[in-house]
């Protein structure tokens, strides 16, 4: 396409806004991180490595990252598993309200963090409570597990969507049961959808903050939780910088390897 | 009953209110090369999905070598099928492909990958097997297709329009080899095609499909010199038909006539009739040029409109296209008056049509 010089000039100029806006912020969380000055004076008068050293020995940390990575993988494998099965129930089979399920699947990205956190929460306590069983790890892991669940099907259903019928019919024709057309034509073929699916719900439960406050019983914090509730803590800001930093890398990967599985399929809006 | 490859008996197929197959009998015989044919949604895929075992039908049975299989399932039918778009599995090497039915079966590894080899040998593709689909022509894919349906060795073969997206060169040359390989090695095909001219050519025998029903089934020489319904009639060959008037004054009798468009000649006006010709007289409405022949549309003085072939022997080009508008006698032997079985709907083999010469 050709653009003129002044819509050119202008278009770059707003390019280059947008990505300073989104990248300088966590430019400085990582400079910070590194900063000797304990109150983030700018500009660095040097570079340290004390505060990562502590953030290392600081166990609220640990335990939060701890909890972060047993609520991702929880909501993880529960979406995995739930996803896939509604993403082929409904590909596959026509069955009565069959739009409305895929419909339904698909509105908790939609819906407000806050609401979804609120109704959780009132759920969990007027059905679980009574049960013995009160807010905590698990909590959370179902919590995320309603959002998760959106990644993985769309990822599913898009790779399916795509895929001829065409190819399982083959494979039964030339002999094979339904299990082992599953095992070697299905399987196979969605495959890289599902792992992206997987990358994507851990990357958005690991920052997942409005949903777990509702969720969380009170001894467990998540890492983004632990760190909103440091960062108000004068002395604690050197260390919220390196926990920053770190979930900053650590959210990166999994987002840039599901990408590089599927760079064509269908994903989350909260990405 | 012995030699019979395929029995279908009044299978019936509905999708929600379309009844796409609306009751079709068929006998195949052993070492066939069976054609359907028929216009688009006329129902042969369907036919084919339920044969393979895709679609349950919704009523009807059918036989497998004079098995009842119409509850089985795919895997459980010594059938294999070409698919329309070949459904090569993308994640797989072109030898592992065509040695998939053969691993199913636990064939062992060496005996498959020669087996594969083989296979691949015969549709002229060796040294490809390391090769993905994606990395093929569309012809090569077709004969990779071939070979993965083939390798197993079924009883009988299904193929979907298998040469549909192919040009015209390439298609005729597939249609030659298919035959070749079917008459070598003896099994039988089921071919789906909405191409009248492959299906006369390639074909033992061709049904031929309108709206679910088998209109005729018959040899080639039999569906087109013969065609027991006007359909059939209009569908193969060019649609030539005198009915009406028109046929009481030309051919002496109010019934539906078919000629041939190549039984035709076109003469000039005052020609005098041969004995034994039927003639009529006409205007040119149309010339088409074909480069080997050219095909004429006369509008009949008694009515009608009449299509005639004639072979470019001596004619070229200009000569044809100066005859648009002159008035021509069309003639032609009054045994290639055919008259078409009004509107019934003879569904079993050889419905007899009546040849008058009068
Ligand atoms: N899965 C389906 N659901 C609903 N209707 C269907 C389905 N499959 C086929 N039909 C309908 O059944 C009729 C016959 O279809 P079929 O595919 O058998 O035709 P066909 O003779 O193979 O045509 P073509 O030459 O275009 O391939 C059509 O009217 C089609 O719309
Ligand atoms: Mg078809």
């Amino acid at each position: 396409m050709n653009l003129s010089r002044p819509a050119r000039i202008t278009l770059r100029i707003a390019a280059a806004l947008g990505f300073a806006v989104i990248y300088v912020p966590l430019f400085l969380v990582l400079v910070n991180s590194l900063n000797p000055d304990r109150s983030s004076g700018w500009p660095p008068p040097g570079l340290t490595f004390e505060w990562w050293a502590d953030a290392w020995h600081s166990s609220g940390a640990r335990d939060a990252l701890w909890t972060s990575v047993k609520a991702g993988l929880g909501a993880t494998a529960i979406a995995l598993v739930l996803g896939t099965l509604i993403a082929f129930a409904c590909q596959r089979y026509r069955f009565f309200g069959r739009d409305a399920i895929s419909f339904v699947v698909v509105l908790p990205i939609a819906l407000p963090g806050i609401v979804t956190g609120v109704a959780l929460n009132t759920a969990f306590r007027t059905v679980l409570e009574p049960l013995g069983v009160g807010l905590g790890l698990f909590t959370v892991i179902v919590g995320h597990a309603t959002f998760c669940i959106v990644v993985v099907f769309n990822n599913v259903i898009a790779r399916l969507r795509r895929m001829p019928g065409s190819y399982e019919e083959a494979a039964m024709d030339l002999g094979a049961h339904s299990f082992r057309t599953y095992l070697d034509i299905t399987f196979p073929l969605v495959r890289s959808a599902l792992v992206a699916g997987g990358l994507l719900a851990f990357a958005l439960s690991f920052d997942e903050i409005v949903v777990t406050t509702f969720t969380a019983g009170p001894g467990i914090q998540t890492l983004p939780v632990w760190i909103f509730s440091n960062m108000a803590r004068p002395q604690q800001a050197p260390v919220v910088n390196v926990v920053a930093a770190v979930l900053v890398l650590l959210s990166v990967i999994p987002i840039y390897l599901a990408q590089r599985l599927s760079s064509d399929t269908a994903s989350g809006s909260r990405i | 009953m012995e030699g019979m490859a395929i029995r279908l008996q009044s299978l019936r197929k509905s999708f929600g209110r379309t009844e796409a197959v609306a009751g079709v009998d068929l006998e195949i015989a052993d070492g066939e090369f069976f054609s359907m044919l028929g216009p688009s949604g006329s129902g042969k895929t369907t036919v084919l999905r339920m044969i393979a075992g895709f679609e349950a039908p919704t009523a009807g049975t059918i036989e497998l070598a004079g098995t009842d299989v119409t509850r089985r399932a795919p895997f459980e039918r010594d059938v294999h099928t070409v698919f329309q778009d070949y459904a090569l599995f993308p994640h797989m090497t072109l030898e592992q492909n065509v040695a998939y039915s053969l691993k199913v079966r636990k064939v062992p590894k060496a005996e498959r990958l020669a087996r594969a080899r083989e296979a691949l040998a015969s549709v002229r593709l060796e040294g490809f097997g390391g090769r993905r689909p994606s990395q093929l022509s569309g012809g090569q894919r077709q004969r990779v297709a071939l070979a993965r349906a083939l390798v197993g060795r079924p009883k009988v073969l299904l193929l979907d329009e298998p040469l549909g997206a192919l040009d015209l060169k390439l298609r005729e040359q597939m249609q030659v080899e298919l035959k070749a390989i079917q008459r070598e090695i003896g099994i039988t095909f089921v071919f789906v095609t909405h191409d009248q001219e492959e299906a006369l050519t390639m074909s033992d025998r061709i049904a031929v499909f309108n709206q679910g029903r088998v209109e005729q089934v018959g040899t080639p020489a039999q569906i087109y010199e013969r065609p027991a319904t006007p359909f059939v009639a209009g569908f193969v060959g060019t649609s030539n038909l005198l009915s009406g008037d028109a046929a009481e004054q030309v051919v002496g009798d109010r019934a539906t006539y078919s000629i041939r468009p190549e039984k035709i000649h076109v003469l000039k006006e005052s020609a005098a009739a041969e004995p034994e010709h039927a003639s009529a007289t006409g205007t040119v409405a149309e010339v088409v040029y074909l480069g080997d022949a050219t095909r004429f549309l006369v509008d009949l003085d008694a009515g009608g409109r009449l299509t005639a072939l004639q072979q470019n022997l001596e004619t070229s080009s200009e000569d044809v296209a100066a005859l648009r508008g002159s008035r021509v006698s069309l003639q032609w032997h009054r045994r290639h008056n055919f008259q078409v079985p009004e509107a019934s709907r003879p569904s079993v083999q050889d419905a007899p049509g009546k040849h008058v010469s009068k």
